[in-house]
């Protein structure tokens, strides 16, 4: 079944003319088509301003498209009367943890989602605690969000989502600002989700290493859906992404540099371990 | 030797001290700076990198300990706060708290504006430092809210860039680039430090780029100083990192991996470039082949 469905979407920003010119119009995303099935994960890649978050405010309903058909869940995203069915379907992960943290203790922050969906209170407990679990910051239950590191910030935001227990999570760029392990956990407490309980998953990332863990990949440019496949296919094409403002895992970087060396080495190869393995394979055949 | 720049001597720092909640974010941190050095510090979250960057251009002040500049002590004398700020200059980790004025431009010239300086050369500075970071001028017309995330944070460095600290702190500045702008970004700010011989310290999640920038690393540990040392010694202690929440790069981990494969490959690689060299030599096909 089709989650997200869209259709040629199109979405301008406004700016305001400076001194009484006029207002000017500017497109952010155009003519963007993508359907994205029920359980899929899905990582979105695209260089700085293609419009990667432009487009999760629109499949959250915080904009709704200037043209062209969005459906989420089967409910078109431009009318009033499903925004509430909407944002309950597809909790969102904002790129700046500050916009986004509402009290002043951290679990009340991450109780306040399920609180406005009117999950009864022994419950909201329950999904507070396991969403600080998963993110790993169930020590800071009690603290203020405002004196946490920037780190600790966004898991408090994760775990505000995911106690919501939407059907998608759109996640912007969610680790930027988590060290090493923390990404790791993050990406494995998603993909968890993805998996065990058939979450949707929108992530957004500059992270190649993290698109790696995707079923598939979608690069977006000037608005658009421009380039997709599974990470194995999408990384074969280390020029494109380069001109798209992206680049490659380093893993399948060091396999493509290897190859234009003259080795035998097999493109997209995109962890360690089958790197490992195929570079064994390699000197054993000498 | 070098010059000592910046020298931080016994530095303890609680924040919220003698609340219930009081947190000791600086544990007794004790490091030398060289003038004109490129150093990294990495460290997991909340363990002190923001906190201790805050203290080399005293927006926060130590609770005992000392940090010096130039050999002084830049709270000894409260009238050369100004000149501490202008000549170490901080990007912070969220760049909207940075940016407030009508136009990127404007924003970019706030800084140098308050130097002082003459109108051509505060012009002649935004141009520079607009380019630096990859905004075109018509960008520098935009709002900086109408900006995107990774858009805002260029401008941000750009702002700092123009004041040309002889100290620069750079608090994540590539997170939310795009690989090809982050690459373009920090290749710009090398080049600018071998010109320039100006003192860096680059505090990044990223152990890619710090791989690719610096030429030593601090390890911060519950706001202790735990390594510090060149980054092939301290990429080299990847369990120990892992322990802190760190990594060292995938370049790294997969020469390392080979090496316990039988490979013999010389320890401390942890550069794309040196992998591939040495795996290719491993396998003895680099005759006459070209190394980037
Ligand atoms: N509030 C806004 N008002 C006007 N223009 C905007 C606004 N937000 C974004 N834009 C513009 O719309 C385009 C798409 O922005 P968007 O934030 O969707 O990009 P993005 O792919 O998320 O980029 P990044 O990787 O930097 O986060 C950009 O050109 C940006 O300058
Ligand atoms: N304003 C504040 N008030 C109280 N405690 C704070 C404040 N800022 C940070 N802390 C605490 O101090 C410790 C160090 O925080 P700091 O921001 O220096 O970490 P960091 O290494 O920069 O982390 P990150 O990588 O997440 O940015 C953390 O435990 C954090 O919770
Ligand atoms: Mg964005
Ligand atoms: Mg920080």
């Amino acid at each position: 079944m089709k989650i997200i469905e869209a259709d040629k979407v199109c979405f301008s920003y406004r700016i305001a003319g400076a001194d009484g010119a006029e207002e000017t119009l500017a497109p952010a995303v155009r003519e963007l088509s993508l359907d994205i099935g029920e359980g899929e994960f899905v990582a979105v890649l695209g260089r700085n301003g293609s419009g990667k978050s432009t487009f999760a405010k629109l499949i959250n309903a915080l904009l709704t498209p200037s043209a062209g058909q969005l459906n989420v869940s089967g409910y078109s995203t431009a009318g009033e009367e499903h925004i509430w069915n909407i944002r309950q379907t597809a909790g969102m992960v904002f790129q700046n943890p500050d916009n986004q943290i509402v009290a002043t203790i951290v679990e009340e922050d991450v109780a306040f989602g399920p609180e406005n969906l009117g999950v009864p209170t022994a419950e909201i407990r329950a999904r507070v605690d396991e969403a600080l679990a998963t993110v790993g910051m169930g020590d800071y239950a009690l603290h203020s969000p405002h004196f946490l590191s920037g780190g600790q910030k966004q898991r408090v935001c994760i775990a505000g989502v995911l106690a919501m227990k939407p059907r998608i999570i759109i996640l912007d760029e969610p680790t930027a600002m988590l060290d090493p392990i923390g990404r790791r956990e993050v990406l494995a407490a998603v993909s968890r989700l993805n998996r065990q309980e058939g979450m949707t998953v929108l992530l957004i990332t500059h992270y190649m290493e993290e698109a790696v863990m995707a079923d598939r990949v979608v690069v977006m440019d000037k608005g658009a859906a421009v380039l997709q496949g599974t990470p194995g296919e999408v990384f074969l094409h280390g020029p494109l992404l380069r001109e798209l403002g992206l680049n490659l895992p380093q893993i399948t970087e060091i396999g493509a540099r290897l190859a234009e060396c003259g080795l035998p080495v097999k493109p997209g190869i995109l962890t360690i371990n089958e790197m490992a393995d195929e570079l064994c394979s390699i000197l054993n055949s000498k | 030797m070098l010059h000592t720049k910046l020298e931080i001597n016994n530095l303890v720092f609680t924040y919220n001290k003698g609340a219930s909640f009081e947190k000791k974010a600086l544990d007794n941190v004790n490091l030398k700076i060289g003038a004109g050095e490129f150093m990294g510090l990495i460290g997991c979250t909340g363990s002190g990198k923001s906190t201790l960057i805050q203290q080399f251009n005293a927006l926060l002040k130590p609770e005992s300990g000392n940090v010096l500049l130039d050999g002084t002590d830049i709270h000894a004398d409260k009238s050369r706060l100004k000149e501490v700020r202008r000549k170490v200059g901080l990007v912070f980790q969220y760049p909207e708290q940075q940016l407030f004025e009508e136009t990127v431009a404007k924003d970019v010239a706030f800084g140098p504006k308050n130097l002082g300086l003459p109108a051509e050369e505060i012009e002649e500075r935004v141009k520079w430092a607009l380019d630096m970071v990859g905004l075109t001028p018509e960008m520098g017309e935009q709002s900086p809210f109408d900006l995107s995330g990774g858009q805002k944070r260029r401008a941000a460095i750009a702002g700092v860039l123009a004041m040309k600290p002889e100290v620069l702190v750079l608090d994540e500045p590539a997170a939310g680039l795009d690989p090809v702008g982050r690459d373009e970004i920090l290749m710009k700010i090398r080049e600018m430090h071998k010109r320039t011989g100006i003192t860096i310290i680059l505090v990044s999640h990223s152990m890619e780029d710090v791989a690719r920038l610096v030429e030593r690393i601090a390890v911060i540990n519950g706001g202790r100083i735990v390594m510090d040392d060149i980054p092939a010694a301290v990429f080299s202690r990847a369990p120990e990192l892992e322990q802190m929440g760190l990594s060292a790069p995938q370049a790294a981990l997969l020469a390392q991996e080979l090496q316990k494969r039988g490979f013999r490959l010389r320890d401390g690689l942890y550069t794309v470039e040196d992998v591939v060299a040495a795996v290719a030599q491993e396998l003895s096909v680099n005759k006459g082949l070209n190394h980037k």
